[in-house]
């Protein structure tokens, strides 16, 4: 049965892992701009005049 | 590109929109590329764009643009050479890197964060630019060797995204840190809970024949360390808020938190040591996760407008000083008595001077809210806060910034408001009696117990103490507020906090300022009076007046048929600034502007109702002769009456005008006869009248737009900003109205009254929860199982409720 102390301790540092990583992500800056990231991830990188006229967007 | 959307939105609707910004176009409107154009000024900006291969702007939205109506930078980013403001304004310069963060209000759409980010494609030296959406900020970063930091300012602006920049920046970076150490906390509480409620199901389930005891402490030790970071890190915002209400002898809402979380800490803790049983960490760590939801519900409010705006806001950073005939720009806080500034067309004087030029124009519209420019001579003393309208003028400083008349007003005590002390809020006049109760029920059930079975009483007084913890009382009011703080916010009218929703209900007096608030600010009717014009004249006047960019003019051609109106050719055209037009058309002299300006024989009519009134009016003069005068009256703004009709029941009125009595007949149309009108109110009269409403006992709330409605905004109750642009500056105040809702002014009353209804209901809820808990509490029956259902239930439900009852009557009452 002790190997269940064991199991525990193992899911307890895992979500540690977690909880620091989500710390981290909070003090770098992630989470001051919801709006912003959501809208940059769909801009199109780089276009020149020649592939501006091949691409029909929105 | 693009070329699509402009096509069907003209057969969509028969007004033309502009390709740029979106605003509705003239008949005389530019056309450029088959596009059209409201203003030669977005005209520019589409050519910047194109030029350099930014059209993608147009395709992520329609009409993204941002109207450079008035656009007239001159000399006025010369400041930012100055090396002084320079290190205030960057964040960061070294060598060839320099850091700069803008605040720039009017960034709405993602073809703003776009332009704004690819900022490096327009200008050499930038090398990276990010925005910041929720904030309205743009953070660049770019070499100071290749571009100044005013050319970077003024690329922005041509674009039309004119960055806010002042003096007070280092508040908003204090704000940014409070935000993510309640999201890390509400991480860690989360964190806590999870796991907690994890480790107990084994408890929950009654599995007592662990036989294995130390599997069993293991975990009761392991529930006891997750809960620490909970007690000692994620509460202790309650603690110092309780504590500092107590030793202000006052019982807020955090008290009875506080208690609650000290003993069920305190009691789960002993139980452990003890070994009397599982204890309730996983209640504890419950209810810091649901409190610090809450808490950042409440705290989440609108942070691309500002409310704590002063007079600093709207003076200038810096000015030119002249020494030893240099000019220079120096801060405006560094100006000392006796030095000379020059101060141009348009810009604001930022202390009380005396005039050395010959003459000036002042316009104290920024101050008392009258339309008229007021003419100064030399050595007249001007106050700070007036604008001047003409050619630049030298001026010698009197008072530093500091001591100047419009400053003292500002600091004037009324301004000093103290929120807490003023205004008590509802949950914490409950939260008082509700920590009185509780307190008497556990003694009495410790009391009791006493006399039975000595043992079980502390269990009784602690399990008492844990159930009857608040937090659903602390939920329903933020959960409540901030869901109708964004119904109101749908409906334009942006709350500075939800405790504003509170105080309009309580709302008996309403005053309102006129210019700006009751009639509308740039549009009125044209009358014109006096000798009646020829065909001719006034195509001639008409023409005059189409070079001119003053608003008067405008608006005079507008309500000239340009069907049948050719353009004649105008030579030797004129404008004066704060004074008129002139020019010659067809060989004949033409002039507009100020009875003065005209200058020409006295008229052979009566024109004394239009001179009285010169401030809003244009006089005409062809040849000489002075012709007659178009004058501007005031326009109401819509449903003005029906409002005042809806409200009459319920409030009194007053209305205070910094303008002339000439509206007072149009006004006793509108209001009630009962209601109190003052005229030719100075700034600080309003503040005093609502000063004596308010000793009065009335509960005033404030109407009005300008900075003359800044102390009286402040001094109310509750004081409300109406503008006609949102993100431009307006006074500071508890909230900003957009113009065009100010007829649903009933409707966001009564709004109030409603929610707070609502939290009337959800307290009754979160009372019944109570009283269940409380009497297994009392009959000593509280097991850890028990708390752990009730009490995330009791919270969930209080906040389900809350957002359904808001969201439903906002629903009926048509406010979404």
């Amino acid at each position: 049965m002790s190997v269940i102390i064991l199991l525990i301790i193992f899911s307890v540092i895992v979500a540690t892992a977690f909880l620091i990583a989500f710390i981290w992500a909070v003090r770098s800056g992630q989470y001051d701009d919801t709006k912003s990231p959501s809208v940059r991830m769909l801009f199109d990188e780089e276009t020149t005049e020649k592939d501006k006229n091949n691409q029909s967007k929105k | 590109m693009g070329k699509i959307t402009s096509e069907e939105k003209k057969k969509a609707a028969t007004e033309i929109i502009c390709f740029h910004c979106g605003d509705l176009c003239r008949e005389d409107h530019v056309i450029f590329e088959e596009k059209d154009f409201c203003c030669n000024g977005c005209k520019t900006v589409y050519e910047i764009l194109k030029e350099n291969d930014l059209c993608n702007y147009y395709d992520l939205e329609n009409s993204p643009g941002i109207t450079l109506k008035s656009r007239d930078f001159g000399d006025k980013y010369n400041y930012l050479d100055n090396s002084e403001i320079q290190e205030q304004v960057l964040d960061f310069k070294d060598g060839n890197t320099a850091k700069v963060n803008f605040y720039i209000p009017v960034i709405h759409c993602s073809s703003c964060i776009w332009l704004l980010e690819n900022l490096y494609k327009l200008k050499e030296g930038i090398r990276y630019s990010r925005v910041n959406f929720t904030k309205k900020e743009v953070y660049i970063d770019f070499n100071p060797n290749e571009i100044s930091l005013k050319e970077v300012v003024m690329t922005l602006s041509t674009l039309g995204y004119e960055p806010f920049i002042s003096l007070e920046q280092e508040e908003k970076k204090t704000r940014k840190s409070i935000n993510r150490s309640l999201i890390i906390k509400i991480g860690v509480a989360g964190f806590s809970f999870g796991n907690i409620m994890l480790l107990s199901f084994p408890e929950y389930f009654g599995f007592e024949g662990i036989d294995d005891v130390l599997i069993r402490k293991f975990i009761l030790w392991l529930n006891v360390l997750l809960s620490l970071p909970v007690v000692f890190y994620c509460s202790t915002d309650y603690f110092k808020s309780a504590y500092a209400g107590l030793k202000q002898k006052y019982i807020n809402i955090d008290v009875p938190i506080s208690l609650g979380i000290i003993t069920l800490f305190v009691v789960s803790f002993s139980h452990v040591i003890f070994n009397l049983g599982p204890g309730y960490f996983d209640s504890l760590a419950g209810l810091l996760f649901f409190l610090l939801i809450g808490r950042w519900v409440q705290n989440k409010t609108y942070e691309g407008l500002s409310f704590e705006r002063d007079y600093r806001s709207y003076f200038p950073l810096a000015v030119n000083r002249l020494e030893n005939e240099k000019e220079e720009a120096v801060p405006v806080k560094n100006l000392k008595k006796s030095d000379i500034i020059r101060v141009r067309n348009g810009e604001i004087i930022p202390a009380d001077s005396i005039l050395l030029s010959k003459e000036a124009n002042i316009d104290y519209s920024f101050v008392t809210g009258e339309s008229d420019a007021v003419q100064k001579k030399k050595d007249d003393l001007i106050y700070a806060g007036g604008r001047q309208a003409g050619p630049s003028v030298l001026l010698q400083v009197q008072k530093p910034v500091s001591q100047s008349y419009l400053t003292q007003l500002w600091n004037n005590e009324a301004f000093k408001k103290e929120e807490n002390s003023e205004f008590e809020s509802l949950v914490n006049r409950i939260s008082k009696y509700f920590t009185i109760s509780v307190l008497f029920i556990a003694l009495t059930g410790l009391s009791i117990w006493l006399a039975i079975d000595m043992d079980k009483a502390w269990f009784v007084f602690t399990a008492v103490l844990i159930v009857a913890c608040p937090c659903a009382l602390s939920l329903s009011t933020p959960f409540t507020l901030g869901n109708t703080m964004n119904v109101f916010g749908r409906n334009h009218l942006y709350l500075k906090n939800t405790l504003v929703i509170e105080k309009l209900t309580h709302v008996s007096h309403i005053v309102f300022d006129k210019t700006g608030t009751l009639t509308e600010n740039y549009s009125g009717r044209i009358t014109y009076e006096g000798k009646p014009l020829t065909k001719n004249e006034s195509t001639w006047v008409t023409g005059l007046a189409s070079n001119s960019t003053h608003p008067l003019s405008r608006k005079l051609i507008k309500q000239q048929d340009l069907s049948e109106f050719s353009l004649s050719e105008i030579k030797n055209y004129q404008e004066i600034r704060g004074k008129g037009i002139q020019g010659e058309v067809d060989g004949h002299h033409i002039k507009i502007g100020s009875l003065q300006f005209l200058n020409g024989k006295t008229p052979a009519f009566n024109l004394i109702s239009a001179s009285e009134k010169e401030g809003t009016s244009a006089f005409i003069s062809v040849d000489g002769e002075i012709k007659g005068a178009f004058r501007i009256s005031n326009v109401y703004r819509k449903n003005i009456k029906r409002l005042i009709k809806n409200l009459s029941d319920r409030y009194k009125f007053s209305v205070l005008s910094g303008d002339h009595e000439g509206e007072k007949e149009a006004l006793e149309k509108i209001f009630p006869r009962n209601t109190s009108m003052f005229f030719n109110q100075k700034p600080e009269d309003k503040l005093k009248y609502i000063n004596t409403l308010q000793e009065k006992g009335e509960d005033v709330l404030m109407l009005g737009d300008g900075l003359n409605d800044a102390g009286a905004l402040v001094k109310s109750n509750t004081g409300i900003a109406v503008t006609e642009d949102i993100t431009s500056f307006t006074p500071a105040s508890d909230a900003i109205l957009d113009a065009e809702r100010l007829s649903d002014l009933d409707s966001f009353l009564r709004f109030s009254v409603t929610s707070r209804k609502i939290i009337y209901l959800s307290f009754v809820i979160s009372l019944l929860y109570n009283i269940i808990g409380m009497g297994f509490a009392i009959f000593g029956k509280l097991t850890p199982i028990i708390a752990a259902i009730l009490m995330p239930a009791s919270s969930i439900s209080v906040v389900f409720f809350a957002t359904f009852a808001v969201n439903t009557m906002a629903k009926i009452r048509k406010l979404i």
